[in-house]
């Protein structure tokens, strides 16, 4: 059954989302949002987004070994701190919020996740826990259909070798691929398509950096040639540990987009109370109270469906592919109009270089065509819920008579 | 915030007791009003509120736990049958009535339905800006004496009790010459006529003071001080609007679901995306209810509630312009319209799809105008400042009216 994966703890006899955070996740949102302060600045990440790498492999090595919320999710006995997928959502929400440099979507949002629902083994194992502390980070090369896993679409193809597997053929576009020390990729082989992991700088594997808009968000094209792979996931099991890694990696992109729109909506109305336009605040005109109440409301919102999908996920209370299709059609809309606004409260300064609203905006951006953007997911929706819909008991219509 | 041990017990109480009412007094077998009054003397009318005055003193959240097993036996819904009752006149009471007897004596008829509630607050004059209105209220011995006029009051012709907003003192800023009252709209001097809407109905009504009076007694909070007594009313009033249904897919985007679902005929792509456009609000809705649901406390609702006011409004709106594009031609035929005194509207909700499209234009009017709504957001949560005034500080008789 693919919903008891190691990193789903029991299913309760809950019946909805709960939403209430313990004290434990509080205490863990404020260590993850000190941590950041202290190294994520924006200054900093301005000028880690035009490095090489774009990241500070030390600083991300502590956020695994120090702080531990790289792998919030993962079982004690995979070398991760045992705790949930909630859990991790409250850290990645803040390093969201802070626009936290390093290798995320691809190491943490996705690689892991597929790690631990994929079976014990040397190689999984041994992955798992460098990952976990931050010694290596990993990409995750799984073309997806709007954050749902098509076999189909798989162009790499893997070949048993005298020790191991080679892969050849190219993946497009992989997330972090420029960084990452590991590449997991799928691949078809001979009895069907599974999950490799490859060291992205072994013979055979040739990335190139790819100019991206959101700097912070570095993307490459990774050719293989016959590259020395090790089996992460047979074609027996990879199909619902890619779909499981896609969920997570849709549930915490969420969350990643809910903890920057609320930064952007906290400086947005820092700056409508202290902007002074004809003698007064600019917050006092409707015309500008009213675009923030609405960025309000759409985060709310926002915040509602990704808390429901992380809760989802991790107590197994809701249909794991729609509560993630909720979420990232509602966050990814509500991401990219609130980075928006943002810069069209600030106006002029709005527009510079120098004003941090379009790292937001780039970030919304990108965020929104990841794993699926907010159209392919409303279609997913639409699938799911109004072609099973039952239109035996219409309301009434007037007919003229 | 954890579900605490006392929370858990405090929740294993209020199941026993509804259980229990409901064991003793079944609700398919005895009448509403026996079935309600059982439900308050349990302290299940309003969880939160003290012992003896249809409460238990516990976390508001667990309110859920009660209504669901009352509901589930067949008992009503209360908020339907009394809405301004059970929604604004029981926070309003408890909080604010002079005297215990004063609030038993009001609160179980209120909570059995035998005694109807409305809310006298808006007037022709004075809509959003509510803290304008003319209605005057003079002290005459130990009564005050009303005079004036009240606009959009739904249920007067079937209420007891309204709760006033009038007028005590028009030479000072017009928030501070406010008082809250309690008028008996059977006494003297109350007169109600319907008041016809756009939809033909007359759901509404105006409601004329001439010379009619109010024991002091029946005064809620201080001479003055009526402005911050209506918050009380206000904040639950749009706490009940904004309340959605707690199951997914259910109230208003059902209608919309299953017509769509009936018609395939008339289905296309655009009108498929628009659909599932708002079905999404609908759901991201609901869970935000749910969400501050899980977080309540015993005190009232906070300003967070003029969300769901606000969006449960516009919803509501786009999903029945939704089902008249859907519909085409088909959709701008009707009924026809009742004549002025034939029917009261109460069923202009339960009407068919083109009856509930026109009734809701007055949703985002209604309860708090979205525009009033935004405010509220943009300067209670985000803590915006106000927009300038022209009357501020003005004494209320000296500012324009018109």
């Amino acid at each position: 059954m693919a919903e008891e994966l190691a990193d789903q703890p029991v299913n309760s006899a809950d019946t909805g989302t709960t939403f209430a955070f313990t004290e434990e996740q509080a205490d863990l949102r404020k260590a993850v949002r000190k941590f950041c302060a202290d190294n994520f600045d924006e200054q900093t990440v301005r000028t880690l987004m035009e490095s090489d790498p774009t990241f500070d492999p030390k600083v991300w090595a502590r956020l695994g070994g120090e702080l531990g919320v790289l792998g919030l999710s993962v079982p004690e006995a995979d070398g991760g701190v045992g705790g949930t997928l909630v859990d991790q959502a409250v850290a990645v929400e803040e390093l969201g919020a802070a626009l936290a440099c390093g290798p995320l979507v691809g190491t943490v949002y996705l690689a892991i996740p597929a790690l631990v629902a994929a079976e014990a083994g040397p190689v999984r194992d041994g992955l798992l826990g460098e990952v976990v502390e931050g010694r290596r980070t990993a990409a995750f090369a799984v073309a997806d259909q709007a954050g749902a896993f098509d076999p189909d679409a798989v162009t790499v193809t893997a070949t048993a070798s005298d020790d191991g597997y080679t892969v050849s053929g190219t993946a497009e576009r992989v997330v972090d691929g420029v960084v990452a020390d590991e590449v997991l990729v799928a691949a078809k082989g001979p009895d069907g398509v599974g999950l490799y992991a490859i060291d992205a700088t072994s013979t055979g594997v040739d990335r190139t950096a790819l100019a991206t808009i959101d700097l912070t968000r570095p993307m490459a094209t990774v050719q293989f040639s016959d590259a020395p792979a090790r089996l992460v996931a047979g074609p027996d099991e990879a199909r619902r540990v890619i779909t499981h890694a896609l969920q997570v990696g849709s549930a915490l992109l969420a969350v990643e987009q809910v903890g920057a729109a609320q930064h952007m909506l906290d400086v947005s109305v820092d700056y409508a109370k202290t902007r002074l336009q004809f003698g007064r605040q600019i917050g006092s005109f409707q015309a500008v109270k009213h675009r923030l109440a609405d960025m309000l409301v759409d985060l709310e919102h926002a915040r509602s469906t990704a808390y429901h999908a992380v809760w989802a996920l991790a107590d197994g209370s809701d249909d794991p592919a729609l509560a993630a299709s909720i979420a990232q059609a509602t966050c990814s809309a509500a991401f990219s109009r609130i980075s928006a606004d943002a810069i069209q409260t600030h106006g002029g300064i709005g527009f510079t270089w120098e004003h941090q609203a379009h790292l937001y905006f780039k970030r919304a951006t990108a965020d929104a065509v990841l794993l699926g953007n907010a159209e392919q997911h409303r279609a997913r929706v639409a699938e799911l819920v109004l072609d099973t819909a039952d239109g035996d008991r219409p309301p009434k219509v007037a007919v003229g008579s | 915030m954890v579900t605490s041990m006392s929370t858990a017990a405090d929740s294993d109480r209020v199941a026993d007791l509804a259980k229990q009412v409901v064991a003793d007094h079944d609700p398919k077998a005895v009448p509403i009003p026996e079935f309600l009054g059982a439900s308050f003397d349990a302290g299940l009318s309003w969880v939160h509120f003290p012992v003896g005055m249809g409460g238990l003193g516990v976390s508001r959240g667990l309110q859920a736990v009660a209504d669901r097993i009352l509901q589930d036996a067949g008992g009503p819904v209360p908020l339907g049958l009394n809405p301004m009752g059970y929604g604004m006149a029981a926070p309003t009471i408890r909080e604010h009535a002079q005297t215990d007897d004063v609030k038993q004596a009001w609160l179980r008829p209120l909570a059995t339905t035998e005694d109807i509630w409305c809310q006298l607050f808006s007037e022709p004059g004075a809509g959003s800006d509510l803290a304008g209105l003319a209605t005057s209220a003079v002290r005459d011995g130990d009564d005050w004496v009303i005079n004036g006029q009240k606009v959009w009051t739904s249920l007067a012709h079937r209420a007891r009790w309204g709760l006033l907003l009038a007028r005590t003192n028009p030479d000072v800023a017009k928030h501070k010459g406010l008082t809250y009252f309690v008028i008996d709209m059977h006494g003297p001097g109350v007169e109600t006529r319907p008041l016809r809407q756009l939809t033909g109905a007359a759901e509404f009504n105006e409601v004329y003071f001439t010379d009619a009076r109010i024991p002091d007694l029946h005064r809620l909070g201080d001479v003055g001080n009526g402005w911050a007594v209506a918050m009380t009313t206000l904040m639950n009033e749009r706490s009940a609007l904004g309340g959605s249904g707690s199951r997914r897919g259910a109230g208003t985007i059902s209608e919309a679901v299953s017509l769509w679902a009936s018609r395939p005929d008339l289905q296309t792509p655009v009108l498929r995306d628009r659909l599932t456009q708002l079905w999404l609000k609908s759901e991201a809705q609901r869970l935000t209810s749910e969400r501050s649901r899980a977080t309540a406390t015993v005190g009232g609702p906070g300003p967070e509630g003029s969300i769901g006011k606000l969006v449960g409004a516009e919803l509501n709106q786009q999903i029945y312009q939704f089902c008249m594009d859907l519909l085409g031609p088909e959709g701008i035929l009707y009924q026809r319209y009742s004549k002025p005194g034939e029917q009261r509207g109460e069923d202009d909700w339960r009407g068919p799809i083109q009856q509930r499209f026109l009734r809701s234009r007055a949703n985002t009017i209604e309860g708090g105008t979205s525009d009033v709504m935004r405010n509220i957001l943009g300067e209670r949560v985000l803590g915006l400042p106000g927009d300038l005034r022209a009357d501020a500080g003005m004494p209320w008789k000296e500012i324009p009216r018109g």
